[in-house]
């Protein structure tokens, strides 16, 4: 492939190119800028004449650079023509004369003020959305469970199932080693510090009291929603950008009956139960470091536990569980609907889904927190 | 370099397990030319081109593509034959996140070193072949119908004016007077670049508008290679029943009269 060329010289009747070796994709960066130094190197306002003559080979980017001098010149108010164009070459050429007559689109507003209060206002107004998308699939979850009550053989028990046995059975292992672990960390530390001043005893206390509490269903939840929620909005969002729950629709069935009640109903009844297990493998944890670790023999910490928690703290935790995976079911399950085309907006919604859910979990943590103040539990 | 076959596939075997799709596959589709495959559906059409492509392992046999055998080149030389190839896949496979315009720039971004401007109106130019405008030029794929998805998938398989294009079914999917159009336009393009073209089509009217040569698949092997019309002399069953069926033969009259 001989490099192309582009030369320039006056004749009788204005400015005389002559092209000359291959104008094609491979030298077109080259050529985009021969052109522009060429053009710039004679004068303006006489008619040009490109001869194509020798050109040995031609392509669209070579066609379209050609034709790009013709049309600026013609713009300028000056004449331009090519000549001996190659006969094998003619419909190629007159392919590209007949395109992109309006230019290419500009790029999408960006960077400039307005762009950013565009943004500002749409983030402002999808903040609005969200939350109006979280009542109303909560509002849609309740209407369909009260379908379901009405009519017990409407609701689908065998996807449940299924459900149950991924979020809950198969989680099983993994709650349960994180809350052991967790269970154990929080003794030792415990142990550590509080052995400075003499409070070994109050240890077991601090442990009892902290995982029934909080930390059990707390870190199941957390758990829940970065292993569960975001299966959801993934399975959601990949069958709603595939047109399924669409088709769903026209087959005359609600998609929240058939995907998103089952899914809730499946991390409702498993969340409570991981919670009580991780809860007693957080205990397990804490004893045996008592035992290993600070010396204290089990009959002691189980005496201790004993003393420490009542049934109110196992209650208060217990209690907090269910309404816990709803705030996650609903959050995972609107995200996941909202996935629109794109592989982006799926990632960007499951995202979302892990780090909304967690953060209303503290929040409602939060809030029950002050109701069991004002309870006095 | 200088050989005339674009394509060279020799004894190819491929199958998934126990089951064996391509049983000896032997064909060759020569330079400028426009080689349409056919086959039932489930035959193995597309397994074969994504075979040709790399994209399935083989478990023997030989490929020869702008003549390079691509098991044993090198990364450089893989990626200087990808270069001058370009795939149209069934259902389009345009970048999700990226815009029209984008989409068609990708592979020029790529691969060559050009002014954002040079490329800007490279993709126009590109896309407007295929006949789309500059309205939907930042559009998301998600925004597209079919018809548009395959036309932009079309411009970004021609982005880089490659020798050689794979198309998997081009027209299915369109109406007839932009399936007629899009023929037209790779049979422009094909006699303007010199481009080979090797598609996969259920099109009866592309073939006989388009295509130099057939070849028909089934039962895993090539059971018939040649023009067209050479195709209504095979007497096996399936190409018997697909190119004398009531709407090829109604096709073909057609033809025969509008060549008369």
């Amino acid at each position: 492939m001989t490099q192309p060329t582009l030369t320039a010289r006056p004749g009788p009747e204005g400015i005389e190119l002559t092209a000359a070796g291959a104008w094609t994709v491979e030298h077109a960066g080259n050529l985009d800028g021969l052109i522009d130094r060429t053009v710039r190197a004679s004068p303006s306002g006489q008619p040009l004449s490109i001869d194509m003559k020798s050109v040995t080979a031609l392509d669209t980017y070579g066609a379209w650079l050609i034709e790009r001098l013709v049309r600026a010149r013609e713009e300028g108010h000056g004449a331009a023509h090519v000549d001996g164009l190659p006969e094998r070459y003619r419909a190629l050429y007159d392919e590209i004369r007949t395109t992109e007559r309006e230019g290419p689109a500009g790029p999408p507003p960006g960077a400039s003020l307005v762009g950013y209060v565009t943004r500002l206002g749409r983030a402002t107004a999808g903040l609005f959305r969200e939350l109006t998308d979280f009542a109303q699939m909560l509002g849609a979850i309740v209407m369909s469970l009260a379908r379901a009550v009405a009519n017990p053989r409407s609701f689908r028990f065998t996807p449940t199932m299924s459900h149950l046995d991924r979020v809950g059975w198969q989680a099983v292992p993994i709650m349960l080693l994180i809350t052991f672990l967790i269970g154990a960390i929080i003794a030792q530390q415990g142990f550590f510090h509080f052995r400075k001043f003499g409070a070994d005893a109050y240890v077991v206390d601090m442990v009892g009291i902290l995982v029934l509490r909080e930390i059990g269903v707390l870190i199941i939840a957390i758990m829940m929603a970065g292993r569960s929620g975001s299966a959801y909005t993934a399975e959601l969002g990949s069958m709603k950008m595939r047109e399924e729950i669409d088709a769903l629709r026209t087959m005359g069935r609600d998609p929240v009956d058939v995907l998103i009640l089952p899914r809730i109903v499946a991390l409702v009844i498993a969340l409570p139960i991981l919670t009580f297990m991780g809860s007693m493998a957080a205990l397990y944890g804490g004893g045996l470091v008592a035992w290993l670790y600070a010396g204290m023999s089990p009959a002691i910490y189980i005496e201790r536990l004993r003393e420490a928690i009542s049934l109110t703290h196992f209650q208060v935790g217990m209690i907090k569980a269910p309404f816990m995976a709803l705030v996650i079911g609903v959050v995972a399950c609107a995200q996941g609907l909202a996935v629109k085309g794109s592989a982006e907006s799926l990632g960007r919604e499951t995202t979302a889904s892990v780090v909304k859910s967690i953060f209303l979990v503290i929040v409602l943590d939060g809030l029950f927190a002050v109701f069991f103040a004002s309870v006095d539990m | 370099m200088t050989s005339d076959k674009a394509i060279d596939v020799r004894d190819l075997v491929v199958g998934f397990g126990p089951r064996t799709v391509l049983n000896r596959v032997t064909f060759d589709v020569r330079r400028g030319e426009v080689f349409g495959f056919v086959g039932g559906s489930g035959s193995g059409k597309s397994v074969l081109l994504r075979t040709i492509i790399g994209l399935i392992p083989r478990r023997s046999g030989a490929i020869e593509v702008l003549g390079t055998r691509l098991d044993s080149a090198t990364r450089e030389q893989r990626r200087g034959i990808e270069r001058r190839w370009g795939v149209l896949f069934q259902q389009g496979a345009l970048f999700s996140s990226l815009t029209v315009l984008q989409n068609v720039q990708f592979p020029m971004i790529e691969y060559l070193d050009l002014p954002q401007r040079l490329m800007d109106e490279m993709a126009a130019v590109k896309l407007d072949m295929v006949g789309l405008g500059k309205a939907d030029h930042n559009k998301m794929p998600s925004e597209l119908s079919g018809g548009m998805t395959k036309r932009v998938a079309l411009a970004r398989a021609l982005a880089l004016d490659p020798e050689l294009v794979f198309l998997d079914e081009p027209t299915s999917g369109l109406d007839p007077i932009s399936a007629g159009d899009f023929d037209a336009l790779i049979k422009t393009l094909q006699e303007t670049l010199g481009l080979t073209v090797f598609m996969i089509t259920h099109d009866l009217e592309s073939l006989h508008a388009i295509c130099d040569r057939v070849g028909a698949l089934a039962d895993g092997r090539v059971v018939a290679e040649g023009t067209i019309e050479s195709m209504l002399d095979c007497d096996h069953p399936w190409v018997r029943s697909y190119f004398r069926g009531r709407r090829a033969t109604a096709l073909s009259s057609r033809f025969a009269n509008t060549e008369a």
